[in-house]
């Protein structure tokens, strides 16, 4: 009966108008939609489609008509010994313009399952989200949770079959498994690395200067808490393109915890204050 | 085989046809306006084009950008609506259309609509609800929002007024609330007040606003004269 059901959603069925799908042999996407002469993803007519992309797409063109895709970012992830503390800023800029204050950069794949969004928005929305299906479907076949190595690899996977064709992502996936708390950073080029701290983004350099100021495996819950959130306010204070407010995520054996979502400027004051406090 | 002697055509299928669009959402409303001028470059195409389609009874979409990738938008968002409805003897709802519209966008990831699409209705609850989107399909709740050529004079004029954001004592709206607070009077003003605002500062705003306004009685259409220079 379950496997049934598994077939109605993992065969061509599901190839139909709107919904995400990258072909059932699952880690080489594109050359199943080649072979299949079943390509999902619309491209223009030209030789080499990804330099088209390229003229009207990256940020260094000079095209008439620039399409500027929301991008910049600072996000973190670091595991301690009670679990894995995951926080994000909350800008999104198109070209030099702020386009939003408040995206979403923490992803819930599932309720055991992070993913972070660095890079191109939409790339990471949509990759995760269709990550988020795929690890439905290994639930259903095997009858127990994908663990977080496999989905980051499943994740790995997909991206890296779209190589060279412009897609732009980091991101780290996080979650709880059998084996514990698990990190990974995965990003467009196909790079997966396992770790205990990662920060991703245009910010990353100045939040990893806090972070490894004061990182230590055995801190309490609050205090790698109120780190993560410190290392993300410094980014957006230094970094242009972070910004907006501070959202955190706190993962234990019993799946991801929303903690907070701090608006910046509240931040900025509160900690002026503290340090007024202290002289 | 190809020699060395062919040449590519260049392929430059965008244009920008510029207008704004905006929306602002309520308890229990949401606005969705657009200005009607068409323009490329420098000359003005017409001054009566509308941006902003009715979707359903619950549903807007406005689109600003390049126009023929914009009505494609729609034609498609539309089709798919019909089939749905076929398919499932209901009507779609807004944060559905809202989910279709992002991955429709995002399947022509490597070859974008030039299109930037605001999508307003009331959601199940009934209450307004508005997502944003860039080219390629992120997509984000929000509780106000202005999109197009003049995005960038309105959008903060909109935070200012609608999410009292820098204003000193009024209780601020985070931008990650679905909502304002606004009564559907106050949004009309506030958008009356936005478009003529931003006409007199970017050319390819003008000519005529229409406003849909979205309560659980359904649509209505207003269309109110902007200055036509």
């Amino acid at each position: 009966m379950l496997s049934e059901i598994v077939a109605q959603y993992s065969n061509d069925a599901a190839l139909t108008a709107g919904s995400a799908h990258t072909g059932s042999s699952g880690l080489l996407g594109r050359d199943f939609a080649k072979m299949t002469n079943d390509l999902i993803f619309d491209l223009p007519n030209t030789q080499d489609p990804a330099e088209f992309l390229n003229t009207y797409t990256d940020v260094d063109s000079s095209a008439d008509n620039q399409i500027k895709f929301a991008h910049g970012t600072t996000t973190l992830g670091f595991k301690y010994d009670d679990g894995v503390v995951i926080c994000t800023d909350s800008r999104a800029s198109q070209g030099s313009v702020i386009a939003s204050q408040s995206v979403k950069k923490v992803i819930e794949i599932n309720p055991y399952l992070l993913g972070t969004m660095a890079g191109g928005a939409a790339d990471c929305q949509f990759w995760e989200r269709e990550l988020g299906r795929r690890c439905r479907l290994y639930e259903l076949r095997n009858k127990e949770r994908i663990s977080v190595a496999a989905a980051s690899k499943l994740l790995g996977n997909m991206v890296y079959s779209y190589k060279g064709m412009g897609l732009s992502m980091g991101t780290m996936i996080s979650g709880w498994d059998k084996m514990g708390p698990s990190l990974f950073y995965v990003d467009n080029d196909g790079t997966r690395l396992r770790g205990d701290l990662f920060s991703v983004g245009s910010g990353s350099t100045f939040a990893y200067g806090i972070l490894d100021s004061a990182y230590d495996a055995g801190l309490q819950k609050n205090d790698a808490i109120e780190l993560g959130r410190r290392a993300i306010y410094h980014a957006a204070h230094r970094d242009a393109f972070s910004g907006g407010s501070v959202r955190v995520y706190h993962i234990n054996e019993d799946g991801w915890e929303f903690i907070s979502l701090t608006d910046f400027d509240d931040l900025h004051w509160d900690y002026t204050d503290r340090a007024n406090r202290a002289t | 085989m190809a020699t060395s002697s062919a040449k590519e055509a260049s392929f430059s299928p965008y244009e920008d046809n510029g207008g704004t669009n905006l929306a602002i959402a309520g308890q229990d409303y949401c606005v969705i306006a657009s200005d009607t001028r068409q323009s490329r470059g420098y000359n003005i195409n017409t001054r009566f084009a509308p941006k902003t389609f009715k979707l359903s009874d619950k549903t807007v979409l406005s689109t600003a950008g390049c126009q023929p990738d914009g009505n494609m938008v729609v034609t498609r968002i539309k089709q798919h609506m019909e089939s749905y409805k076929h398919a499932h003897n209901k009507e779609m709802s807004t944060p559905a259309v809202g989910q279709l519209l992002s991955t429709m966008l995002y399947m022509k990831r490597f070859f974008p609509y030039y299109s930037f699409n605001i999508l307003g209705g009331l959601d199940k609850e009934g209450k307004g609800c508005i997502y944003s989107y860039d080219a390629i399909g992120s997509a984000e709740r929000v509780p106000c929002l202005a999109s197009g050529s003049a995005a960038a004079l309105v959008q903060p004029f909109l935070d200012n007024q609608v999410r009292n954001c820098n204003q000193v004592g009024k209780p601020r709206i985070m931008a990650a609330s679905p909502v304002s607070h606004l009564s559907l009077d106050q949004a009309i003003k506030i958008t009356k007040d936005a478009f003529t605002s931003a006409t007199e500062r970017d050319i390819y705003t003008g000519d005529n606003l229409q406003i849909f306004i979205v309560t659980r009685d359904g649509v209505e259409e207003q269309v109110h004269p902007l200055k036509r220079d």
